[in-house]
């Protein structure tokens, strides 16, 4: 049994033994569950993809004479602006202005707020344009003008999910090509996608959120960021394996972290044929091992984990709920799975490469005694489940 | 009777030689299997090609030596597709869209995604698929 401070104490010292979830794995079974929980204060997990509900405020600060934002476009991007005078927030998902979108499908979507962020992180120039309705105080009726990151007073990401626990696996079992967030799916099964860095991803390492929750310091792109709430869609209450590893999507984050601070390798801008933009993050999130059990839930791997197969052509979108099946991560990484019979050539969403960068990128700083950890201020809910949207026809 | 070798050649034509029939001479007067990729003629009258020429490596030299006879640029590298290394996040979703194993996994434990130029046939789909844009065609 350890506690934070003694975990904490171990890293300022410079003592700290950390490894990352890819490697815990085969330290315990070389050294056994009691000895290694004695000995390791700290596993590092991580993830890296598309994660949609992202986006960042910012604040300009205030032009001569000044402007109360009504409208505001960066790089031809629609920005949010109704917050106070000269914030905006961003979203990941936002179309550039004129952008077809999918009238000529499946559209390209080559940019759009997902690509304002990785801009602003690269420290790339970018375009403001701005419109008001003019007050007696905030005379200016429009602005054009350019910036870069360092001329912004902040640039805070604030994102209401990230690090979704688990997630589908991706197939069309129709006659046509599909075009979804899960990337092109060729007709009758010919390809599955998957997105989850499986025995990497932070919430499959903590799968009953003992140790992530309000509070928790994280590594957000670089940034000392932390988890500032339950993500939108959490849904702890889910089918899990005996070990408590759910089999659908369960948990998420709402993460927040200083964009000033943040690497651009790791928050890039998605474009997704025939769907639209998104934001690719990598995510670090250190398990401090408190005791055998937090260890031993940080051992899953890629075998005892599973994923369930969804055709996007009608079941997803459709909302049947119907699932073709589960298969292990251990299946997917392989290359090929079987669905109903069939060999199914698979490609990720999520980069397992990227994301093994981030957990080394981690447990350095983490060793170096520049990460300290934070004991969460409120636990995540783990018995609610998700409510769908119903359509009413009259008000009650 | 000596080896036949391939060699994979992107060639691009500028409009004073577009029109002149030279994959025809490779054939007739040089003895070479030719296996065209892609082919492309810009609205400016400039083409692009790039194939694989089999033959004996004494054929391949002599034809190259009868194309640099044009004003054509031959590159033996044949980049008609393009990887960006910095933009690559090695995320895996080309790798099942693919149809030669050119673009895959390299290792399993990093699971880095590898380009072997070789193997590319052009087909563009990594091009379509790519979230973020790290495939291009130079034509």
């Amino acid at each position: 049994m350890k506690t934070y401070e003694q975990i904490n104490e171990r890293i300022e010292s410079g003592k700290a033994v950390v490894l990352t979830a890819d490697e815990i794995m085969d330290y315990v079974d070389k050294k056994g569950l009691a000895a290694a929980a004695e000995e390791v204060d700290v596993v590092t997990t991580a993830t890296f993809g598309p994660m949609c509900s992202s986006g960042c405020f910012l604040n300009f600060g205030h032009s001569q004479p000044k402007i109360r934002m009504s409208e505001a476009w960066i790089e031809d991007v629609l920005v949010y602006t109704g917050i106070a005078a000269v914030d905006v927030y961003v979203g990941a998902t936002q179309l550039r202005h004129g952008d077809p979108a999918n009238m000529y499908p499946p559209g390209e979507f080559r940019y759009g707020g997902g690509h304002v962020i990785e801009d602003l992180v690269a420290g790339k120039q970018l375009q403001l344009f701005a419109l008001s309705y003019g007050t007696d105080d905030y005379p200016r009726r429009e602005i054009r003008t350019y910036f870069t990151i360092d001329d912004l007073n902040q640039a805070i990401m604030v994102n209401p999910r990230n690090c979704y626990q688990n997630y589908n696996v991706a197939i069309n079992d129709s006659d046509r090509t599909v075009y979804t967030y899960m990337g092109a799916l060729e007709p009758r099964g010919e390809n599955a996608t998957y997105c989850s860095a499986g025995q990497l991803s932070p919430l499959l390492n903590d799968p009953y959120y003992e140790t992530i929750g309000v509070g928790t310091r994280v590594w957000l792109a670089g940034a000392h960021g932390h988890v500032y709430a339950e993500g939108t869609q959490h849904a702890g209450a889910c089918e899990r394996t005996p070990e408590g590893v759910p089999k659908e999507g369960a948990g998420t984050l709402a993460l927040t972290g200083d964009m000033k601070q943040m690497r651009p390798e790791f928050v890039r801008g998605v474009s997704l044929r025939g769907y639209g933009v998104s934001l690719a993050l990598g995510v670090g999130i250190p398990i401090p091992i408190l005791n055998e059990q937090v260890l031993k839930r940080t051992c899953v791997r890629d075998r005892d984990i599973f994923a369930p197969v969804v055709d996007y052509s009608a079941d997803y979108p459709q909302k049947t709920g119907n699932v073709l099946g589960h298969v292990s991560y251990e299946q997917l990484r392989s290359g090929e799975i079987t669905v109903a019979g069939q060999v199914v050539k698979v490609g990720s969403l999520s980069s397992y490469y990227k994301a093994l960068e981030v957990a080394n990128l981690l447990a350095d700083e983490v060793r170096r005694g520049e990460f300290l950890l934070t004991e969460p201020s409120a636990l995540l809910p783990k018995d609610r489940p998700m409510k769908p949207l119903l359509i009413r026809e009259k008000a009650s | 009777m000596s080896q036949t070798v391939t060699k994979k050649l992107m060639l691009f034509f500028p409009k004073c030689e577009c029109e002149k029939p030279i994959i025809y001479h490779l054939v007739k007067d040089h003895n070479l299997i030719v296996n065209v990729y892609r082919a492309k003629v810009t609205p400016e009258e400039e083409g692009y090609l790039v194939l694989d020429v089999t033959g004996t490596e004494g054929d391949i030299e002599k034809a190259m030596d009868f194309i640099r006879t044009f004003d054509v640029t031959v590159n033996t590298t044949g980049k008609g597709v393009a990887r960006d290394e910095d933009r690559c996040t090695h995320c895996g979703q080309c790798v099942s869209h693919c149809p030669t194993g050119a673009l895959r996994i390299g290792n399993d434990g990093t699971r880095e995604v590898v380009y072997n130029e070789a193997d590319c046939i052009e087909c563009l789909a990594c091009i379509r698929v790519c979230p973020f844009g790290a495939c291009a065609s130079t034509f």
